[in-house]
């Protein structure tokens, strides 16, 4: 019988049968469009209603502040280039990290093309945020901090809180990418100061294609995709109905078996990182001990590259990633792993294991079991570890 | 990703290993690019390659084409190996993704390595060999975990 673990649930999650199931109807029968007069559509509109509401509750604001999208990166494009264009006459100059997603960095590329400026604020060795750095960056034409909720490479999780009150202190908007601790994480955007949160569906065991950026009441950015009047004239595009009912199914779960799933996630993971740490010599662990997402483990194997142990792995049905070059499609390893400070030759040695809830111990075993024989075999294959062992001889 | 042929070559690997005292050796890429290769050979008074062992730090494209370039010249003459190119390290693993092409051009560069540091060890000229382009550089400090 071939094995197949599957531990990379930071890239993305099956979606679960009550979410299909729910989702369903509205292919097919409820397929009118909600923007329709007629009472056959009036079901679509309650069904985007019932999402909103349960989503708008899980972040303790009013559904009214929450706009679908298509996904993590169209909610974090959204608020970037549009609170840039919205703000430009306050001021052109942004605040985010090294450690970000590409659908901020790469906007925020886009937007120095654009004329504006942006600051890199970097990290310590854990990957968290300085926020010295972060407060001696805010100028008088700062419009907007963006830092991610929690890492998606390294898991770590960011001072949210405090990050937020600078801001607000500053008089600066505040935007955050949850899309890795949404459904992960407890988060009340008011507690936090947030005042845009970026998160998708297809991460907390929903549909892929939707999403939602968190508008705080009062902020009147622009709007990125024109046309029609849904999303209260926000966002237009006749809205994906059956991706947000599955959304917001997705949601009601993640949010009432989050405690217990997690608690289980973290136990699960440091028995992960335990028994690889134990059992493999030369390895480190990336990201912070305590402050990283309950599902997320990421090592670095010296003298070994990463697309060869993902290879390997994957020939034993494990499903995983790695920050090495040749899985980025560049020369460069992963800008997270290279920004907490490590030299290239072990960054391009890690792997990245994310848990999901159905994952057990004795997957985990299996998992480590393989882990030991690849590494030891592509060590014996390297001509690292032989210039190692012959030194240390 | 990979054709049958580097699969093949990545799953068992011909050729893996040292040679002790060994002809010539060649290592060539560096670990910042995430690829390094290198190739020891056995070369008897008739300028055969005997015996040819290599290691590789580096993805599946790499030990691939590090495993098939050894293939290709093993019991031949230095002046045989001399002409085995990228592009019949390629053709022989029946091709390999784009973004791979530059592994290729490192085993045959690993070739040109050892058969430089073996005409050293000699004294010899090898017509047609010029001093490999890349060499690797002494390895930054090692880390301790």
């Amino acid at each position: 019988m071939d094995r197949f673990v599957y531990l990379d649930h930071a890239a993305t999650t099956a979606t679960r049968p009550e979410v299909v199931e729910e989702m369903l109807p509205y292919f097919t029968e409820k397929f009118g469009n909600p923007s329709s007069i007629y009472s056959f559509s009036s079901q679509n509109k309650d069904a985007i209603v019932n999402a909103r509401r349960i989503i708008g509750d899980s972040l303790g604001t009013d559904a009214a502040n929450i706009y679908f999208t298509a996904g993590g990166s169209e909610s974090d494009n959204w608020a970037l280039k549009e609170t840039a264009r919205t703000y430009a006459s306050k001021g052109k100059h942004i605040i985010t990290t090294k450690i970000e997603h590409h659908a901020i960095l790469h906007t925020c590329e886009f937007l120095e093309k654009e004329g504006y400026e942006v600051t890199y604020v970097g990290v310590d060795e854990h990957g968290i945020v300085k926020l010295d750095e972060l407060k001696a960056a805010i100028r008088p034409d700062t419009i907007l901090i963006s830092v991610m909720f929690a890492n998606n490479e390294i898991g770590t999780i960011q001072p949210i809180k405090e990050i937020g009150a600078i801001a607000r202190e500053h008089g600066v908007l505040f935007h955050t990418d949850a899309v890795q601790a949404y459904g992960q994480l407890p988060i009340n955007v008011d507690d936090m100061n947030i005042d845009m949160l970026s998160a998708s569906g297809h991460k907390l065991n929903g549909p892929k294609g939707v999403g939602f950026l968190y508008i705080r009441k009062g902020i009147k950015i622009r709007n990125l995709i024109h046309g029609g009047a849904q999303e209260r004239a926000r966002r237009a595009g006749t809205e994906n109905v059956p991706g947000i009912v599955g959304l917001g199914k997705a949601v009601e779960i993640a949010f009432a078996t989050m405690e217990e799933r997690t608690k289980k996630e973290i136990e699960l993971r440091n028995y992960l990182i335990d028994r690889v740490m134990a059992e493999i010599p030369y390895t480190r662990v990336n990201g912070h001990i305590d402050k990283r997402l309950p599902n997320n483990a990421n090592f670095s194997f010296q003298f070994i590259e990463g697309e060869s142990l993902l290879i390997m792995l994957d020939m034993a049905g494990v499903c995983a990633s790695s920050g090495s070059a040749c899985t980025s499609g560049s020369l460069d390893p992963s800008h997270v792993l290279l920004a907490i400070g490590l030299p290239h030759e072990i960054a391009h040695g890690s792997l990245r294991l994310t848990l999901g809830d159905e994952n057990t111990k004795e997957e985990i075993d299996y998992v480590i079991d393989n882990l030991k024989d690849i590494v030891q075999r592509l060590r014996d294959m390297s001509p690292l570890y032989e210039d190692f062992i012959k030194k240390s001889r | 990703m990979y054709s049958e042929k580097v699969m093949d070559h990545f799953q068992n690997p011909r050729n893996v290993g040292e040679i002790e005292n060994a002809s010539g050796v060649g290592t060539v890429g560096n670990a910042k690019c995430g690829d390094i290769m290198r190739i020891y050979f056995d070369i008897d008074d008739n300028q055969v390659i005997q015996d040819v062992k290599f290691k590789t730090f580096g993805c599946g494209a790499a030990v691939a084409t590090s495993s098939m370039a050894t293939e290709l010249v093993k019991g031949k003459t230095i002046y045989e190996a001399l002409q085995v190119t990228n592009k019949a390290v390629m053709e022989a693993l029946d091709g390999l993704p784009p973004v791979k092409v530059h592994c290729s051009l490192l085993a045959e560069e690993a070739i040109h390595a050892a058969l430089w540091d073996y005409a050293e060890k000699n004294g010899i000229k090898i017509e047609g060999l010029e001093k490999p382009k890349s060499d690797i550089s002494e390895h930054e400090e090692e880390e301790d975990y």
